[in-house]
Formats: structure tokens, sequence, C-alpha cells
């Protein structure tokens, strides 16, 4: 089971308490994480990834294993830490002060 | 006895207020979506519990929300705006030719017949339509693949399309407007489009008559005169008496002839409402005065309405979908500013009331006159 930490927003438009908790087939890539994120809520399609490019949100980050992994390609294997559950994914948005 | 609901988009999120027919008191249920823009929020003429709203953010994309019980309870609907086709290209800021790139809905229309129907402007500028109630929206095409359309230009604003007129006397028509392409018809429900830009004169372009390129920044119609279309450009409003086969300057007495919104009392066609910004460099009222300029004969001569409205030290803005009229009578108008203010008339425009002093930049009102 995969663990994923999403932002309050979005926790609030998928009506989430707590982290995502999704069901990945291996190999766990961002993509196949993405989606099953997606098909579980669908409300969420397109707020993470652009949905005309596939690309991640230019605003958001994706963190895994203290690493900030969101330069990685899409299709890279995620850490066997995230895979396994034992730690979360992470999507993170930038901050916004001033 | 009639009740008025207005629907509130601000910067950081929907507010709904509601009241009853005497519009002196209102309660305020929001926000709604807190933290998100919302762009527009409007409900169907055909069942007004149906409401359809624009969410927005930078980190998220867009959201397009649906409600079935006017407000109360909402259900994200699709937000899959997927352009038809070979990806076409506009000109960009730079000159060079740039790939439409979808952003963010600027505007719904609901149909006036039927609830499941409704139409979206959207940035960059194209036109899509769902008749499943939001389940799904497929883009009418013919608009972006007019030939113009790769002359088309973003303003610094972005290039929305922001404006959709339904023609209640003929199905087949319906009106838009882009900021900055202009303003365009189609006479056969969206699938062929003309430019009706003749008498526009922008002296931002290389052309200042040019067939496209102008900056609308709002068109405004009384469903009783579906051919006579009233029009706040980037300078200078206009008046066209002939769906827009040519347009004559109607600025008349104005202050200033720059600014966004515009609109028509509800039972009198020649009444138009505007509201003066000084210029395009200086977004806020001439003087520090924040009057709304009325003309009863359809734009030939303005009064300013200044009752209840701040006449000094006021430097807020007033966008192009913040302003509405009730079907009450007397006519209701109400507009929200970028300080967070909502202000309502009960009397036609000749006093005004604070009706919010503090919600976050107000970007749309709508009104709904319900049973």
């Amino acid at each position: 089971m995969i663990r994923m930490v999403l932002p309050f927003h979005l926790r609030n438009l998928a009506r989430l308490e707590g982290e995502a908790l999704l069901e990945v087939p291996r190999p766990v890539t961002m993509a196949s994480v993405l989606d099953a994120l997606e098909d579980k809520y669908p409300m969420l399609t397109g707020t993470v990834r652009d949905s005309a490019t596939g690309q991640r949100r230019s605003l958001l980050r994706f963190f895994a294993c203290q690493q900030d992994i969101s330069h990685e390609p899409l299709d890279k294997l995620l850490p066997e830490a995230v895979a396994c559950g034992q730690e979360p994914l992470l999507v993170v948005g930038s901050v916004a002060g001033g | 006895m009639s009740k008025v609901r207005l629907l509130v988009g601000t910067r950081k999120g929907a507010f709904v207020l509601n009241s009853d027919g005497k519009r002196d008191k209102w309660k305020i249920s929001g926000p709604i979506f807190g933290g998100w823009s919302m762009y527009h929020i409007k409900g169907s003429p055909a069942d007004p519990n149906r409401l359809y709203a624009s969410q927005t953010s930078d980190w998220f994309g867009q959201i397009i929300q649906r409600s079935d019980d006017g407000g109360k309870t909402w259900e994200p609907a699709s937000n899959q705006f997927k352009y038809k086709g070979k990806m076409a290209k506009h000109q960009w800021y730079d000159g060079t030719p740039h790939p439409w790139e979808f952003k963010r809905v600027w505007h719904l229309e609901p149909s006036l017949t039927d609830p499941d129907t409704v139409y979206a402007g959207v940035e960059d500028a194209a036109l899509f339509r769902t008749t499943d109630g939001g389940k799904s929206w497929e883009e009418l095409s013919g608009l972006r693949r007019h030939k113009s359309g790769p002359r088309w230009t973003p303003g610094a604003g972005g290039m929305g399309l922001h404006t959709i007129l339904l023609d209640p006397a003929n199905p087949q028509r319906m009106y838009i407007a882009i900021s900055a392409a202009g303003a365009f018809r189609t006479d056969d429900g969206g699938k062929t489009w003309k430019p009706i830009n003749k008498g526009l004169r922008s002296n931002f372009l290389p052309d200042p008559t040019a067939e496209v390129g102008h900056c609308v920044h709002r068109i405004a119609m009384h469903p009783s005169r579906p051919d006579v279309l009233y029009m706040q450009k980037h300078w200078d409003v206009m008046r066209t008496d002939n769906a827009g086969e040519s347009w004559t300057e109607v600025s008349g007495n104005l202050p200033s002839d720059f600014g966004f919104p515009i609109d028509v009392h509800a039972h009198e066609p020649q009444t138009i409402y505007v509201v003066p910004i000084k210029s395009d460099s200086e977004h806020y009222p001439p003087d520090g005065k924040l009057r709304v300029f009325r003309s009863r004969n359809g734009g030939r001569e303005w009064q300013a309405l200044t009752k209840g409205l701040p006449q000094r030290d006021c430097y807020v803005n007033v966008l192009r979908d913040a302003m509405a009229v009730d079907q009450l009578d007397s006519c209701g108008i109400y507009f929200g500013t970028t300080g967070g203010q909502v202000y309502g008339s009960r009397d036609s425009g000749n006093s005004w009331e604070c009706i919010v002093h503090d919600f976050p930049a107000v970007l749309s009102v709508e009104v709904q006159t319900l049973p």
C-alpha cells in the first residue's frame, strides 16, 4: 500500500483525512502512483499533473525518503521504502508568503 | 415574496448571500472553497438551484464545481478541457506563434433552457460546452479555428474568453468576447464565427481599426432587444443596434471611458451602467470617487450615481464579471470591488449600500431572483 501525503487543498477536494492509501501494482513509479490516485479520487485528476502535458504542475514538488524527486522521470522506480509503504510519498505545494 | 441570491466569487473563495425581496438584510454563507480563486459562479435560468462554479489555483489548476441545491452542497464536475484537433497556434507576446495552452475557466454561461448545458469561456481563448451537466466538455472549435486565430494575442492579463451572451430569441446565435482578440458572433450554434468589431478603434494596435485584436472588456444585452449590445472596451463605451455589424461610441460625458463591467437595467433596455476607471495604467476610479454611471438613453448621456458610495480616497477596481442586476421592481444593481466590498442598490442605482465590507478581492458577482 502506497502512502501519499497531499496538500491541504487536495485533501479537502478529495474529502480525505490523513494520508491517501493507494493500491499500486509493481513496478511502482510516480506515474503509476498518480494513475492510482486519479483512479481512486477522480476529482484530483489534473491537479497534481497537468492533464494536457502529463507533467508535474510547476508549483508542486514530490518528496520521498528526504529526497526531492520532482525532477526525476515520472516512469522511474520509486524508492523501495515508498513502494512497500514504509515511507510516505509527499506532494508539497510551493510556499507563498509575503 | 421574491428572494434574491447573490453568488460572489473572490480571490480566496466563494460566498452566497441571501435576502428576501426587500433586499435590506443579507445572510452570508461561506467561504466556500476557501483559499481558491473563484473566477465565476452562475445559476441555470432553467433550474435556479443548479449552480456551476469555476474554481482555480496556480498550484492545482482548474476545478469545476456543481451544486443541485442552490449552493448548500457541491460536487466536482469534469475539469477536462481538451482543445479539439491538431494543436493550432496564436501569436505570442514576442510575435512568434505559440500553441494554445489551457489555463483556466473565466466564465460559465448556463443555457437558457437546459440545466445540463453550459458554455465555458477559457484561457487560452476557446469556447467549451457541456450537455451532460458537467460530466464532460467539448470544444466548439470553430471559434478558435477562425482564420484570424493565428493573429489573436494575449493582453497582459492573458488571452481569456470572458463574455458569453446567448440570444433568447435565436438559439443558434451567441456572442463572445476575448481579450485581446475582440468580439465574435455565431449564427449556427457555434460551428462558424464572425468577428464583429467594425467601428471599434484601439490605438494600441498598429491598425487601430483592425478586424481583430481589440481588447473588449465586456458586452451586455437586454433580453428583449438581443440585437442591441453594449460594450465596455479597454477604452471607449460602444453600442451596436445591428447585432454587432457596426459599433458606435457612446462614451459621451463619462469622466473616463476606461472600465471593465457594463450591464443593462432589468426592465429598461436603454438604461445601462458602467464604472469608470481612471486609465489602463491606473486601475482605480478617477479622483478617488467610486461612481457608477447610468445612461437612460442607451449611452449618449451619463449621470453619476454616488449616494452611498465612497467619494474620497477610494482606489479599488471593479472587474468585468463583478456586476449584475436582479429582476425585481425596482431593479437591484450589485457590484463587487477588488477591495472586497459588495455594494447593492435597491432603486436602480439611485442609492447604494455596502452589503459586505471585507471580502477578499471580488472577481465576480451574479444574482438570482427567486420565487
